[in-house]
């Protein structure tokens, strides 16, 4: 039966309880969470989103840099994490679910399980003023 | 596949006789095959008892621990089938990212907590990790997965042509929240419990006394019997049960816990010299 490792069901308790905004991923970079900091950022509540493959929330939110250029989906943090397993960090703009556009400042870093395996990455991120 | 328990008392060993009933080791159970297969969950002070009634014909016999807690290994040295040279022990459990399992298990089995080094023990021993294994073990398919209980901590799912047992002592899957996820693949050691027969579940706590003691790793025995419920597992024996509490305070928690979540499962609390039959959910010897 499909079931999650235990770090990543852990970081997920972590994260609804923290008022620090997280965005949780899966090995594969599927969504499978953010908690309540974060929905207010990214302008819709989990529940409505649900899980989403990296293709898709890599793109959805329009990232841009500080010219108003289109940041690239292997050049965001949490991708970045997935392919190298090391933290990244970032600032960025984001249009919002809510219409909004919001400057956000990103640190993505990976969870490595007991086995020493990939079990998922997080991305912690603050709004910061532009 | 008979489930015989040696041990059922959690944290601390409580001989005396207000633990007479449901006994006062710490964790040791053993499972034992139509085939003659011979597994032992844990290795708490029960264990003791349970190697004088191997069979001197038995020639391996495997240890599945679930932690290096004390309650859970304290026996190991006075598990006799280590000192037989004639015996293959094979012993299974968690290692850590900068520990194997054998280290681990030095850190005990030598002075000064312990006079005899591992490396002295004349058994032919093996020492797996047992962090995520699956195993083919005599009759038996072993498989085990982390759960959520401080430190490197693992349930054990056990399968035979007569039935599955899974083995968790010492879990707490509620950390953090009120209550459990709704989606069951977010639930701790749900892979451990999915549909066996026989779920051999920590209930430490009363619902209150678990309220104070969030994030110590254990359940209440109401929390046992909704994983029960959400594992779709046929039988729950609630286990590991706390040093402070003696037979008739038990005895009314399970009577509390049943009445309030009315389990649509059979609930038979572990009671040390109990055997229980896996297929038929019965209890075939009791041998205090």
């Amino acid at each position: 039966m499909m079931h999650r490792d235990i770090e990543l069901i852990l970081m997920r308790q972590l994260a609804s309880s923290l008022a620090s905004a997280i965005f949780l991923v899966d090995p594969l970079g599927t969504l499978v969470f953010y908690n309540e900091h974060a929905e207010t950022i990214l302008g819709r509540r989990y529940e409505e989103t649900g899980p989403m493959p990296v293709e898709l929330w890599s793109t959805m939110f329009h990232p841009l840099d500080d010219r108003g250029k289109p940041v690239l989906p292997e050049a965001l943090p949490l991708v970045k994490v997935l392919k190298t397993n090391k933290p990244a960090t970032k600032k960025f703009w984001i249009r919002a679910l809510d219409g909004v556009k919001r400057k956000i400042e990103v640190t993505a870093f990976p969870l490595i399980g007991q086995n020493q395996k990939l079990v998922g990455a997080v991305s912690m991120f603050t709004e910061v003023t532009a | 596949m008979k489930v015989r328990f040696w041990g059922t008392r959690g944290s601390l060993a409580t001989p005396g006789n207000e633990t007479l009933r449901y006994g006062g080791n710490t964790s040791c159970a053993q499972i034992v095959g139509d085939e003659g297969t011979v597994l032992v969950l844990d290795a708490g002070t029960g264990i003791r008892e349970m190697t004088k009634t191997f069979s001197p014909k038995l020639r391996r016999v495997d240890v599945l621990l679930s932690h290096l807690h004390m309650d859970h290994i304290q026996g190991l040295g006075f598990f006799y089938a280590l000192y037989n040279p004639d015996m293959e022990v094979h012993i299974w459990g968690p290692a850590t990212p900068t520990l194997d399992l054998r280290s681990r298990l030095m850190r005990y089995l030598s002075p000064p907590l312990f006079p005899v080094h591992l490396r002295d023990l004349p058994c032919n021993l093996h020492i797996h990790d047992g962090s995520r294994m699956e195993a083919e073990i005599g009759e038996f398919k072993v498989s085990s997965w982390q759960v959520c209980h401080p430190g490197s901590t693992v349930g054990y799912r056990i399968e035979g042509a007569q039935g599955s047992v899974a083995y968790m002592p010492d879990h707490e899957p509620v950390l953090g929240g009120v209550r459990f996820m709704a989606d069951r693949e977010w639930i701790s050691g749900i892979s451990v419990a999915d549909g066996v027969d026989m779920l051999i579940h920590d209930s430490q706590y009363t619902d209150e006394e678990y309220a104070n003691r969030i994030g110590w790793g254990h359940s209440s025995m109401k929390q046992a019997m909704e994983f029960t419920r959400i594992a779709q597992a046929k039988l729950l024996v609630p286990f590991h049960y706390d040093p402070t509490h003696k037979d008739d305070e038990l005895e009314t928690m399970l009577f509390e816990a049943v009445a309030e979540a009315k389990p649509g499962f059979p609930v038979i609390p572990a009671k040390e010299g109990d055997t229980i039959d896996v297929a038929t959910q019965k209890i075939v010897e009791n041998s205090p």
